[in-house]
């Protein structure tokens, strides 16, 4: 299985990737600007996800909005913005296709005469509304900054979530949207992907016409950072909020996104902590139900990763039974490796994952969303082969290897989420943290 | 071509769509099967819908029908829970179990070389699930510590009280976990007794889609739930909510659940409104997409774009068998909750005549409904669930492709015909989940009378 596309590069430096498939009459867009938070600097945090509600706002030809034609033409609409990378897509039918590219290319080359302080004011309370609503409001929602905060320094691009501090969310100035938007919102910083019902040279055509005047401007400014020095001791870390049941976040330094490792980890997360039969689950949920929850993840990203586990306790039950359960499950997979039937499983749920992922042409995670992505992390939109081989040459033994590497007991930051007031039902030997 | 930027291009005619075909059968058994190709990607997708849902409950026992559900994947047959989970992994298998008021649903998708393995995994926790009570144990626990962590999540506290003071005793008023005391009442009998009254080969249907012929997967199908028989209680005791007599407005209009130093407030304003069987489903779709059904529509336009207040305000129709509710979602800042509550009810009044939709509005409110449908038939599991409404509705065969023109001929005067009769703006409730204290002195300007606190329990 792939994704068959082609790929054409404009003179101004933007990849055009056009895939046909013809099963429904729609067409996706979808542009990812090489552009997150880790290009944003300390004090000025949550930067480039306030930047991508303005690219919703209207720009020079049409200011009144980006959703309204869009919608009315049937279009699905929507952007999202990490760490690494800024992405736009509408999915539309095709006969929108010509529309979605003049709003697209509008807002890629004419933002800034459409700009106001209005809607700059605007959207900066609607940003700090979602950060109200999704993290300040929400369980458990400080957790990730208090883990990312310890697990990098100050000065390194992951230091920070992507929504951002609250205070440098106020502090953003207009000017400030200017000189991001001049350095980052660039053709040559970008990728165009067209996948769904469309003929392939009329395709290109409309976008090169569309696309092919904008300014390519200079090449942005690369992200600046050191290796975040190594964990050689654990630290513990108590956050307290409004939660009714403990949790413990264990959290390790590990490779980045497609590195050497990158889907070992992937796979050992699988085994120790995806459906009931997983190490984890079954051990702390079904065996000795000391834990409600429980989940593992790699979280790799363009400049390195973190493997997390999260454990939520029991009534009743500490932190300190699940910690100690948990680090026998991961000590005994390090001495023993994966058996054969959770090779064959965790295989089988990689193959399958990437199956899924090529039903829809659009959207978070279809297929223009794929392309774009292998193309602007690994500048190569064919990588789908590659990437599904990366999972295929896993052993037991380069799980366990990567495993017994990564998941120190000394190399982790494992951070107690406890009800406000109750600090004593942390890990001990937890300093407190703060966050807001 | 020079790119013209004076104005938008032209759209040109609408692309046309075929849905895709929907092959019936019926077992001997009395199930129904049915099947949908898709030969996109080497998947397929077996979807079990039941019509009975947590409108099931029994009175006393709020909860039932959902930790029923529960307890299918813990074991079936020949399999305890890790073996059939074992199973279902190296199929490369995802099982999805929902439950609403209405029906439950199982999906179970796999790669499609294991299709027959995936549909008799489907069968089999569908008709032998082992209820064994170690598992009935830890299921319910796992609930209740779900119940205990539910109380502080705004928009979980928000939707139960909001669900009880619409609803009150009937069978939509409560949520499908139930409470603490029915999980802790319950008993593994109960769970089973209510699996073999419920579950019932003439009551399923079956939708299987996916990489495979229409033969090839009613085939799967049928080997993995032929032999299935009635047993005896088959059929008892399920009551069609449409046939119930309807809830009395609650006194309240204003309800308030206090959550100390919350940073929001989680708001639902609404009232019991119509079944999915009204005649005016087409034109309560369009006037809910320029209420508040979409980015561009009037509420979510004025409290996020204009005001700031929110993240994002949306509206809905909840169509049911019974009448479903008619409810406004947003979470607001705090401060501004009293704002955003005049303004969200003002807009819910303005369209019941005095701001009628506009052509613009209108033509926007119908698009959205009509030009974006054919996305919802791209992926199997789409088509599986799109199929599923008209199982659990009754709605007739023709129903996709007679959509497109039942809403093009919705018209404003329309819009406004249903907005009066279906929308009382005298009948909204408004609950908010917020601090008593931030939000507290601005209530009264509401002008809805004395404020109920409900206890967050």
């Amino acid at each position: 299985m792939n994704i068959p596309f082609s790929r054409h590069t404009l003179d101004n430096g933007l990849d055009v990737l056009i895939h046909e498939d013809h099963g429904c009459p729609i067409v996706a867009v979808n542009v990812w600007y090489h552009v997150g938070s880790k290009n944003e600097k300390p004090g000025r945090t949550g930067f480039a996800h306030l930047f991508e509600h303005l690219m919703f706002e209207g720009s020079e030809h049409y200011d009144r909005g980006y959703f309204q034609p869009l919608q009315e033409a049937g279009a699905q609409l929507n952007g999202s913005t990490n760490a690494d990378r800024t992405n736009y897509w509408e999915v539309v039918p095709r006969n929108a296709l010509e529309l979605a590219l003049w709003m697209e290319s509008d807002r890629m080359g004419f933002l800034l005469p459409a700009l106001s302080d209005a809607k700059f004011e605007n959207q900066r309370e609607v940003v700090l509304n979602e950060r109200r609503q999704n993290y300040e409001n929400r369980p458990y929602g400080f957790a990730g900054m208090a883990m990312v905060a310890a697990l990098y320094p100050p000065d390194h691009p992951y230091h920070w979530m992507t929504i951002g501090a609250a205070e440098d969310i106020r502090a953003a100035r207009l000017d400030d949207v200017r000189a991001f938007f001049q350095t980052y919102y660039r053709p040559r910083n970008a990728s165009l992907a067209l996948a769904g019902d469309v003929d392939t040279r009329e395709a290109l055509a409309l976008a090169a016409d569309y696309f092919g005047g904008l300014d390519a401007g200079d090449e942005p400014p690369p992200v600046e950072f050191a290796a975040p020095p190594a964990i050689t001791n654990e630290r513990r870390l108590v956050l307290e909020d409004r939660v009714e049941l403990p949790r413990v976040y264990l959290s390790w330094h590990s490779p980045a996104l497609f590195a050497e490792d990158d889907a070992e980890l992937d796979l050992v997360a699988e085994v120790l902590a995806s459906g009931k039969t997983s190490r984890l689950y079954r051990t702390l949920v079904y065996d000795q139900r000391i834990a409600t929850e429980i989940a593992a993840s790699q979280n790799s990203r363009e400049a390195g990763g973190y493997f997390q586990i999260i454990a939520t306790a029991a009534p009743g039950r500490t932190l300190q039974e699940v910690d100690r359960a948990i680090a026998r499950v991961v000590e005994a997979f390090i001495v023993e490796g994966p058996t054969a039937p959770e090779m064959e499983r965790c295989l089988a749920q990689a193959e399958a994952s990437f199956m899924y992922r090529l039903q829809t042409v659009g959207g978070f995670g279809g297929k223009s969303d794929q392309l774009n992505a292998y193309n602007i992390f690994v500048g190569d939109p064919a990588f789908f082969e590659r990437d599904l081989e990366r999972y295929r040459r896993v052993t037991p033994e380069s799980m366990q290897s990567a495993a017994r590497r990564m998941l120190r007991p000394d190399a982790r930051i494992a951070l107690s989420v406890v009800p406000r007031g109750r600090a004593a039902l942390a890990l001990p030997g937890s300093q407190p943290v703060s966050v807001s | 071509m020079a790119v013209n930027r004076a104005h938008l291009p032209p759209l040109g005619p609408d692309p046309p769509f075929t849905f895709p075909e929907i092959q019936r059968r019926v077992l001997s058994n009395g199930l129904r099967v049915w099947t949908v190709e898709h030969h996109a990607v080497p998947l397929v997708s077996f979807l079990a819908l039941l019509p009975v849902g947590a409108a099931a409950d029994p009175q006393e026992r709020p909860g039932l029908a959902a930790l029923t559900s529960d307890m299918l994947d813990e074991g079936c047959g020949e399999l305890n829970a890790l073996e059939l989970h074992d199973t279902l992994g190296r199929i490369g298998g995802h099982l999805d179990s929902e439950i609403g008021s209405d029906a439950t649903i199982l999906t179970l998708s796999s790669l499609a070389r294991f299709a027959d393995r995936g549909a008799a995994l489907l069968a089999d926790m569908v008709r032998h699930p082992r209820l064994e009570q170690r598992d009935f144990d830890r299921v319910r626990e796992l609930r209740l510590n779900r119940l205990v962590q539910m109380r502080d999540m705004a928009p979980a506290l928000a939707d139960r009280a909001y669900t009880q003071l619409l609803y009150a005793a009937h069978p939509y008023g409560h949520l499908s976990i139930g409470t603490e005391a029915s999980l802790r009442a319950m008993l593994l009998p109960e769970v089973a007794a209510f699996h073999s009254a419920m579950f019932c080969p003439s009551r399923l249907t079956v939708i299987a889609s996916g990489d495979a012929t229409h033969e090839g997967l009613a085939d799967f199908v049928k080997a993995a739930f032929d032999g299935w028989t009635a047993t005896e209680g088959n059929g008892d005791g399920v009551v069609d909510p449409s046939t119930l007599p309807l809830p009395s407005t609650p006194p309240e209009r204003v309800a308030l659940v206090h959550r100390a130093d919350a940073a929001q407030s989680e708001l639902r304003i609404g009232h019991v409104a119509v079944p999915r069987s009204t005649p005016d489903y087409h034109a309560l779709l369009v006037l809910n997409m320029i209420l508040g059904g979409q980015f561009v529509s009037r509420i979510n336009m004025n409290l996020r774009e204009d005001k700031g207040y929110t993240y994002g305000a949306r509206t809905s129709f909840d169509f049911r068998r019974g009448a479903g509710p008619f409810t406004l979602h947003a979470s607001v800042q705090s401060e501004a909750t009293a704002d955003a509550v005049l303004e969200a009810l003002a807009e819910i009044e303005a369209i019941r005549g005095a701001r009628p939709p506009s052509t613009a509005e209108l033509q926007t409110g119908r698009a959205g409904l009509t030009r974006g449908y054919p996305r919802n038939f791209e992926t199997a599991e789409q088509i599986s669930r799109a199929a599923a409404q008209l199982a659990l509705y009754g709605l007739p065969d023709d129903y996709f492709s007679t959509f497109v023109p039942k809403v093009m001929a919705v018209e404003a005067d329309d819009v406004t015909r249903v907005a009066r009769a279906h929308i009382d703006p005298s009948r909204l409730l408004t609950v908010i989940v917020g601090d008593r204290d931030k939000v507290g002195p601005s209530l009264p300007r509401l002008n809805l009378g004395a404020v109920t606190e409900v206890t967050n329990a």
